[in-house]
């Protein structure tokens, strides 16, 4: 967003505790708690329960007048008794919200002071401070992981060959693709978070409240053990990085990636998969990756007339605009709300060689997402359901990926990573792309070159430039 | 009691839980006890939901990102003019402005929003948030300052999270408008005080009110607050009641030529003329945010019986409508919880009735209906209203006779926000022949308890606040088979297996009315009777 402009108009990101209890909501049988106010929990279960359809507990300090006052102590501390009453969770995340962390609350001392007068067992309580105003979802979502991972992981007696995964935010059914990829090559892995189940439950006919799967809490406690961390996310800070972590404390090296979205990004995945487990590229990926490269071929004129804008997570921006870029659409305008220090520089490398230049913008908003897109003729949009409004008014496809996603189905069950879901991926866009030209070709051909016999032939000339923009606009002359 | 709430509920819950028949008092109207997950959202949102649907103001949320993002058009609420309402504007607070404190960047929004040439704000509402309470900005001064400098209004709304439960939040929003009415109040004193003086210090309103009054009196004393029908009476009965009625009328309200005419039908038509010439009746709408279209159809009704309806509270109100909502006769309030305390305020401060009515429900939409024609003492409004009825019910009780055969002997689970919609469920669940086994609210208090309770069959449980661990045991051990209620709900509720009934802020079928009653029903039968339960077994205790 531009220096002068501080007027947030129809925000693109969410605030930091939502990442927070995405990744614990991959923990095994975790609970989270938010110390604050009793709406932050409300409504950010609202809003990850329309987009997984699962139910999402999450509970509150609720911290009132009185609370704000004099401190939230005693309600964090009544807070977690009952939540453990209730939940029996083997694991709690706290996490902070605007108002404890503007009062002052100092959860770390207040949770060790908890766990000195009660006895818990064997139950694991991570601390995480996420103020709202301290980032975005995205900086929720690793800190938090990383939290975890130095409030939880333990000094290894020995090495093993395991690997460590740390997933970015994706969908549960793009978790199982990795596990199935990593399995592949018959790696021993740990994933974090692992909401392959917990966010897509399978229907049973005794509903538990604390869904089955997850990471498993041992399992985390012998992350310092692994031959290998893999982090998925180009465009994490050190700070906030799980992996980076495990490399200072425990010197586990580290492969950082970016989303296995698209050809080139998937094959890094592929590729250091193969290194690390010392194996051949199983023959099943080899003919994914073969299928793919044709259906890359078969679009490739398709694809070659989008002009597309993206928004929404840096990760996945970072991901899809490879993707774009490798199959010919156009990445006109790739956008997030987060603040991410290096997201402008990432993104210009590699847009550095088209012939268009790409508007990258980095802590911005939709209205300035909406003003570009109407100014650059972008006919297809990329991203969360939050696009929706620009869809609505300015009548440009698009195509939800990422999170949230509330006003269509089976956000849990995309999967659009790996060979297979970028084939899927590329396919939707595609197809997007088709529908737009077969429902408006005729139209605005007739209204371009049809002249009545009575009228002057003299038509206004046409370039280069008209042409297209007959053939690639959403049709609204 | 005890031992049917077994373990699943905290020991601090148990006083808001009970059993029709228990002769227990619930405990409701509290804070949210920590750590039990309570479906409540803060009091931010309450004045968020209530205040939003003003559709040509500005709302701009005060505060970090968080707030101004959950809550970004997830209302339903449709407008006929302007939808600026749908766009969020927030001052995204940062960790900057939260040391620094924010009135210096809501300031400098405040100016950038009004010298966008996109944007025309003549009102902007600006809401405080959990953090700005606690940093202590001052919005009034900010607001003021504003005001001064570029003649608009600059309303803020006292709306900081952690300060109170929802309710509060509905309060703030309240008093919002109330700080927009005032704009027509210092109008017309203006103009009054140019033409006689106030009476008692007091404004125009209280005169205005005084006049209703007295006429109100006087139509009491020529008998024209008798004409009161019950459900039992016949139509035929109605009308020779109104025909009466309608006779008598001719002969106090006309001059005496009028008692020549034989045809009753002239007499009416004159009447009419004369009334719409000089009282068409005006009400406002309350606690009606036209999720929907359910405003329009309640303000279609209205209409068709000679109704005017000058400001809905605040389903598609312009900030013009609510201006001149003072100017009414009546205000009719339907969600109570959210808008009776705006009632309360308007009728001190401009001396208008109020009534409570409900258009959830065949039983109670008829019930209203009759009930304002009644209160607006008016001949005319009375027939037409009996005449809506007759045209409107014939087909919907057929319908409903439909569906009750294939609903009868369903069991019912409510848990909603609103005490009105849990009470208007039980009615229409009754009159379908379902029965509702569980029914709570998140913001009831002790008079809505006690009006479930009655409507209630002994056994059933109800409770305030609930968490989906108790919504989870009380389904289960009651053996629902649907649960109405918010977002949040439907996945425990499918995930249980059961059915599920939309009733939130995001529905897209109207509920209110003759349309709504037969939507209800229409969804009802849609999910309780989709093939699907009976191909994946049902996750029920049996």
């Amino acid at each position: 967003m531009s220096e002068l402009k501080k007027l947030n108009v129809n925000p693109c990101k969410m605030c930091m505790p939502i990442g927070a209890a995405i990744a614990f909501k991959g923990i095994e049988n975790s609970m989270l708690l938010m110390h604050g106010s009793q709406g932050c929990s409300t409504y950010m279960r609202r809003h990850m329960s329309t987009h997984y359809e699962e139910p999402i507990d999450i509970a509150s300090s609720s911290i009132d007048e009185q609370g704000t006052v004099y401190g939230g102590e005693d309600n964090l501390k009544q807070g977690l008794k009952n939540l453990i009453e209730l939940y029996s969770p083997g694991v709690i995340g706290i996490v902070t919200t605007c108002l404890a962390e503007t009062i002052g609350e100092d959860i770390r001392r207040i949770v060790a002071d908890f766990k000195q007068n009660n006895e818990l067992g064997s139950l694991a309580l991570v601390t995480v401070s996420t103020p709202g105003y301290g980032g975005s979802q995205f900086e929720g979502y690793y800190l938090s992981l990383r939290r975890i991972v130095e409030q939880l992981v333990e000094e290894p007696a020995h090495k093993t060959k395991k690997i460590n995964l740390i997933a970015p935010n994706i969908s549960p059914a793009e978790i199982r693709e990795l596990k199935r990829i990593l399995e592949l090559f018959k790696l021993d892995y740990t994933i974090l978070p692992d909401i392959a189940q917990t966010l897509a439950a399978p229907y049973t006919a005794d509903y538990s409240k604390i869904p089955a799967g997850g990471t498993r809490l041992r399992s985390i406690k012998k992350m310092g053990e692994a031959a290998a961390t893999i982090e998925l996310g180009a465009l994490v800070d050190s700070s906030l990085s799980a992996a980076a972590y495990l490399e200072d404390k425990f010197a586990v090296p580290v492969y950082r990636l970016p989303l296995p979205i698209g050809l080139k990004n998937s094959d890094l995945l592929i590729n250091i998969l193969a290194e690390i487990s010392g194996r051949e590229i199983p023959a099943v990926l080899k003919e994914e990756r073969g299928r793919l490269i044709d259906t890359m071929i078969d679009s490739h004129k398709y694809n070659g007339q989008g002009r597309a804008a993206l928004f929404g997570d840096p990760e996945i921006v970072y991901a899809v605009s490879s993707l774009c870029q490798e199959n010919g659409v156009k990445t006109i305008l790739m956008a997030t709300g987060s603040n991410i220090a290096t997201f402008n520089n990432k993104l210009r490398e590699i847009t550095a060689a088209n012939r268009e230049q790409s508007l990258i913008l980095n802590d911005t908003d939709f209205e300035e997402i909406r003003n570009y897109i109407s100014e650059y003729k972008i006919n297809l949009m990329l991203g969360n359901s939050d696009g929706a409004f620009i869809e609505e008014k300015d009548g440009i496809p698009l195509l939800r990926i990422g999170f949230p996603i509330h006003d269509r189905v089976g956000a849990a069950r995309q999967q659009n990573i790996g060979y297979q879901g970028t084939n899927t991926l590329l396919d939707r866009i595609t197809n997007q792309l088709l529908a737009l030209k077969h429902d408006n070709f005729r139209e605005n051909l007739y209204q371009k070159y049809y002249q009545p016999l009575s009228k002057s032939i003299a038509a206004e000339s046409f370039t280069e430039q008209s042409f297209q923009t007959a053939e690639l606009s959403v049709g609204d002359q | 009691m005890k031992n049917s709430i077994e373990t699943k509920t905290l020991k601090a819950r148990e006083d808001f839980i009970m059993t029709k028949g228990s002769n227990q008092q619930i405990k409701c109207d509290q804070q949210s006890l920590a750590g039990a997950v309570s479906q409540r959202a803060c009091v931010y949102s309450g004045a968020r939901v209530v205040l939003n649907p003003v559709k040509d103001a500005y709302h701009l949320v005060h505060g970090p990102i968080g707030c101004a993002s959950y809550t970004w058009d997830i209302r339903g609420s449709l407008t006929s003019g302007s939808d600026i309402f749908r766009t969020s504007f927030s001052t995204d607070l940062r960790e900057k402005d939260i040391v620094f404190g924010g009135e210096k960047k809501l300031t400098t929004i405040i100016t950038e929003l009004i010298e966008n040439d996109n944007y025309q704000p003549e009102v902007i509402f600006i809401y405080s948030t959990c953090v700005v309470g606690v940093i202590g900005d001052d919005l009034k001064a900010v607001a003021r300052r504003a005001e001064e400098k570029y003649g608009i209004r600059v309303i803020p709304v006292e709306s900081s999270g952690f300060s109170g439960t929802k309710s509060k939040g509905y309060k703030a929003a309240c008093e919002a408008l109330l700080n927009l009415m005032e704009d027509f109040k210092e109008k017309s004193s203006e103009q009054q005080s140019s033409r006689t003086k106030k009476i008692g210090g007091k404004n125009v309103f209280k005169q205005q009110a005084a006049i209703m009054e007295q006429s109100n009196k006087e139509n009491k004393a020529n008998g024209q607050a008798e004409v009161k029908f019950s459900q039992s009476d016949t139509r035929k009965a109605k009308i020779n009641a109104l025909v009466k009625k309608l006779n008598h009328l001719s002969e106090i309200q006309t001059s005496s030529g009028i008692n020549s005419y034989e045809n009753l039908k002239q007499a009416r038509r004159l009447i009419k003329q004369k009334q719409r010439s000089k009282t068409r009746k005006k009400l406002n709408l309350l606690g009606d945010y036209n999720l929907a279209a359910e405003g329009w159809i309640i303000k279609s009704y209205l209409q068709e019986v000679g109704i005017e309806v000058v400001a809905g509270f605040t389903g598609d109100a312009g900030i013009d409508d609510i201006r001149r909502a003072p100017t009414a006769d009546l205000n009719i309030v339907q969600c109570a919880g959210s808008m009776k305390y705006l009632a309360r305020r308007m009728k001190e401060e401009f001396g208008i009735p109020f009534l409570e009515i409900s258009f959830l429900g065949l039983q109670d939409s008829l019930e209203s209906l009759r009930r304002i024609a009644a209160q607006l003492k008016d001949p005319e409004i009375i027939e037409n209203v009996e005449r809506l009825i007759a045209r409107k019910l014939p087909p919907v009780l057929a319908k409903l006779k439909v569906y009750k055969s294939y609903l009868a002997g369903k069991k019912a689970a409510i848990y909603v926000g609103g005490a009105f919609k849990a009470i208007s469920l039980v009615k229409q669940f009754n009159q379908l022949g379902m029965k509702t086994v569980m029914v709570g609210t998140q913001n009831g208090k002790a008079a809505d308890y006690q009006k479930l309770e009655k409507l209630t069959d002994p056994g059933t449980i109800i409770l305030d606040d609930a968490n989906p661990s108790e919504l989870e045991e009380f389904m289960r051990q009651k053996g629902a088979d649907v649960l109405v209620g918010g977002v949040k709900d439907r996945a425990l509720a499918y995930k249980m297996g059961l059915a599920f009934f939309d009733h939130n802020h995001e529905r897209k079928d109207p509920l209110v009315g003759f349309e709504g009653v037969i939507n209800l029903a229409k969804e009802l039968d849609l999910t309780i009777n989709s093939p699907i339960w009976s191909v994946i077994g049902s996750g029920k205790n049996e």
